[in-house]
């Protein structure tokens, strides 16, 4: 595990959605040490409010939360964002909402618990994707 | 060794064998009672009113024939009567007195009347014959004792009663009194008693009827030509009555000595004098009846017969049915349970999985987070650190194994989840024998693909198909370590089913195994390496798919599972 270490989020943006606070607490230090610079909401109003007033690359949205479904909030970010890339997070281990969610304009989704290099090759990915759309604009 | 899903219970069996027997007899009981009652009723209603009109007809009948005959006998009588009025008008008694012209009566009158009379004589006032024409010496016999006479005298016409009198032989006399010069004087023939006799037994019907005349007496007048019991007892009451009958015809049935059951029609005759009886058996008479009693009595035992022997018949091939429709649904039932259990099982364990889901997920970023710290500069030195390195590691690995688990659990509660596709079924095993080539050579382990080419499409989860087989796969290969084997997977089909068998020559399930096989959390393995829920997953999915999936071991030999999956709707 120790030699995949991915060092490639230097000055990437991410908004990380989701309501276990500790999740999030752990979860953004682990990211930030890798280099991407985080902003945390806990809750899908908190994550619009956060969308509103800064530009995000990547976004991570748990699929369910307390005061809103994570679908919701993907719709939401996307209309409001259309060219922000989100990785939906699922608690749940049900493929089928995330698949749901793929349909509806996330880039992909993973299921909890993850393993961090896996999130960040997906965050990567999602990364190349919208850097190759602004360079065919 | 085909496992059944359902339990067997020998007690309840013997117990529902003494249930389906009451029920047997309560059918049995209520259609015998709603076919043989109305039937019973019917017959007895018709017989009763057949009965009833024929024995009127036929009472009728003879009550008509027995009127005729008696004129005919009162038209004889008074025909005898007239014929020797006649002479008494037409001759002096001095003429009649005279033996030869009495000869000469007579003569005319058998030339008449074919020997209606068997001789005349003249009787007087003292009871002496004075002349006598006919076969015996009677000229100057005195009749003055002789009961007719003593009545004869005292009436203008008379009719006597059958006796034998002088000649000893039977006979009656009708006589006329005249009168001459203040003396009376009576004309008297006796008629011809054979000829009579059978005018009277010219009567007869059938095999038992037959005619005769009483007079008031009860005594014979005519020769009856059946037997007669002695007394003759049962008419006493009517011959002293005869009088009331001389219109009339009065019918009766009675027992005579012999205890035969006989029919009396009778009718005055002589007015009054004497009566005709005409009788005849009962079941001579009622001939017809009697062969319809018989005929609706064998008629009766057949229907009878047939609708017993048909009743149980029916009733036994319905409850027989019924048992076999409680069976089907009992299985049912307990399939039933078994899905309820299954899905309740399900989701208590989603449940579960889900709260420990994000824990474990937090659990792993903490672990991670750790690492990650240890990995720093200002960390390296820190003793012991390769001890803190394995410690994180191990938590790790558990937590994966936790979430493995949880992941597990939850596909298994929510499977409805996935969607339905028409799917060739060959195409997801070649898919999935693919994928655990890798694995089975490993295990040193040939999956051998026999698969039929002419499958029809179904309608299922390729996601879901693909680990039932996967399931199906990893256990055996699981079984067959160390030393490997063989896999077989066979598809074909029948009419409405396609079929998939995974076979291995493994050693084998124990038989005390096989019905829980399927059940949650049934494992043999080890702790920690299965969950027991891998066979339940396949045994919801096929189950959802209207399939099913059973078994068949023999220890020692291996082991196959045997798919049945509804062909796709068209």
């Amino acid at each position: 595990m120790k030699g995949t270490r991915v060092d490639g989020g230097k000055g990437c943006s991410i908004l990380l959605v989701d309501d276990e606070r500790e999740y999030v607490a752990v979860l953004s230090k682990r990211l930030r040490k890798r280099g991407f610079s985080v902003t945390t909401a806990f809750t899908g109003s908190e994550g619009i409010q956060e969308l509103r007033r800064t530009d995000f690359d990547v976004a991570l949205v748990d699929l369910k939360m307390e005061d809103m479904d994570g679908l919701e909030v993907l719709n939401i970010f996307k209309k409001m964002v259309p060219e922000l890339e989100v990785i939906m997070l699922t608690g749940h281990g049900s493929a089928h909402a995330a698949k749901e969610g793929i349909k509806k304009g996330a880039f992909d989704y993973l299921s909890k618990p993850c393993d961090i290099e896996d999130l960040i090759v997906k965050i990567e990915q999602a990364l190349r994707k919208s850097e190759s759309r602004e360079s065919e604009a | 060794m085909e496992l059944q899903t359902g339990v067997k219970r020998p007690d309840k069996e013997s117990q529902n064998n003494g249930y389906y027997r009451s029920l047997t007899r309560k059918m049995v009981a209520s259609i015998l009672l709603v076919s043989i009652t109305p039937l019973i009723l019917i017959s007895m209603a018709i017989l009763y009113y057949f009965e009833a009109s024929y024995k009127e007809k036929v009472e009728d009948y003879l009550k008509v024939l027995v009127k005729k005959h008696r004129g005919q006998i009162d038209g004889f009588l008074e025909q005898r009567l007239a014929d020797i009025m006649v002479l008494t008008t037409s001759y002096t008694m001095e003429q009649l007195g005279d033996g030869e012209f009495l000869e000469k009566q007579l003569a005319k009158l058998h030339d008449a009347y074919t020997h209606a009379f068997v001789d005349l004589g003249v009787v007087n006032d003292q009871g002496v014959q004075l002349a006598y024409a006919g076969p015996f010496k009677l000229r100057e016999a005195d009749y003055s004792k002789a009961p007719w006479f003593k009545e004869a005298i005292k009436t203008d016409y008379y009719i006597s009663n059958v006796f034998t009198g002088l000649r000893g032989l039977p006979h009656f006399i009708v006589s006329v009194r005249r009168e001459t010069k203040g003396h009376s004087w009576i004309l008297r023939a006796t008629v011809n008693f054979e000829a009579f006799n059978s005018l009277v037994q010219s009567i007869r019907i059938g095999e038992t009827g037959c005619a005769y005349i009483l007079n008031t007496r009860g005594d014979f007048q005519t020769e009856p030509a059946c037997p007669i019991a002695p007394s003759s007892g049962p008419l006493k009451d009517f011959v002293q009555a005869a009088e009331m009958l001389t219109t009339r015809v009065h019918i009766i049935e009675r027992k005579d000595d012999f205890g035969t059951e006989l029919l009396y029609v009778m009718a005055g005759l002589k007015g009054g004098n004497w009566l005709l009886v005409y009788q005849q058996s009962a079941a001579d008479a009622f001939s017809v009846i009697y062969q319809a009693r018989t005929i609706a009595t064998v008629i009766f035992g057949v229907a009878l017969t047939s609708i017993v022997a048909v009743t149980f018949l029916i009733s036994r091939n319905m409850v027989r049915r019924i048992a076999l429709a409680d069976r089907q649904k009992e299985l049912m039932n307990d399939q039933v349970i078994h899905a309820g259990k299954l899905a309740s099982i399900g989701e208590l364990a989603a449940g579960i999985a889900h709260e420990i889901n994000n824990p474990l997920a937090i659990m792993m970023e903490e672990a991670g987070w750790m690492e990650d710290l240890l990995e720093d500069e200002e960390a390296k030195g820190l003793p012991p650190l390769d001890e803190l390195t394995r410690s994180i590691e191990q938590i790790k690995k558990q937590g994966r194994r936790c979430k493995e688990t949880t992941q597990k659990l939850l596909s298994f509660a929510r499977r409805t989840d996935l969607e339905a596709e028409t799917v060739h079924l060959n195409d997801i095993v070649e898919e999935v024998v693919n994928l655990s080539q890798q694995r089975a050579k490993y295990d040193n382990v040939t999956i051998v693909p026999n698969l039929s080419q002419n499958l029809p499409p179904v309608t299922l989860s390729p996601s879901e198909m693909e680990q039932v087989l996967l399931n199906l796969i990893s256990n055996s290969l699981d079984a067959m370590k160390p030393n490997g084997g063989i896999i077989d997977i066979w598809t074909y089909c029948d009419e409405d089913h396609v079929l998939l068998d995974v076979e291995d020559n493994g050693p084998g399930i124990p038989e005390a195994n096989l019905p829980r096989i399927f059940d949650p959390f049934f494992t043999t393995k080890p702790v920690g390496q299965g969950t027991g829920l891998g066979l339940s997953i396949c045994y919801g999915i096929i189950k959802k798919l209207g399939g099913d999936i059973t078994v068949s071991s023999t220890v020692g030999k291996g082991t196959a599972f045997h798919i049945r999956i509804p062909k796709a709707q068209e």
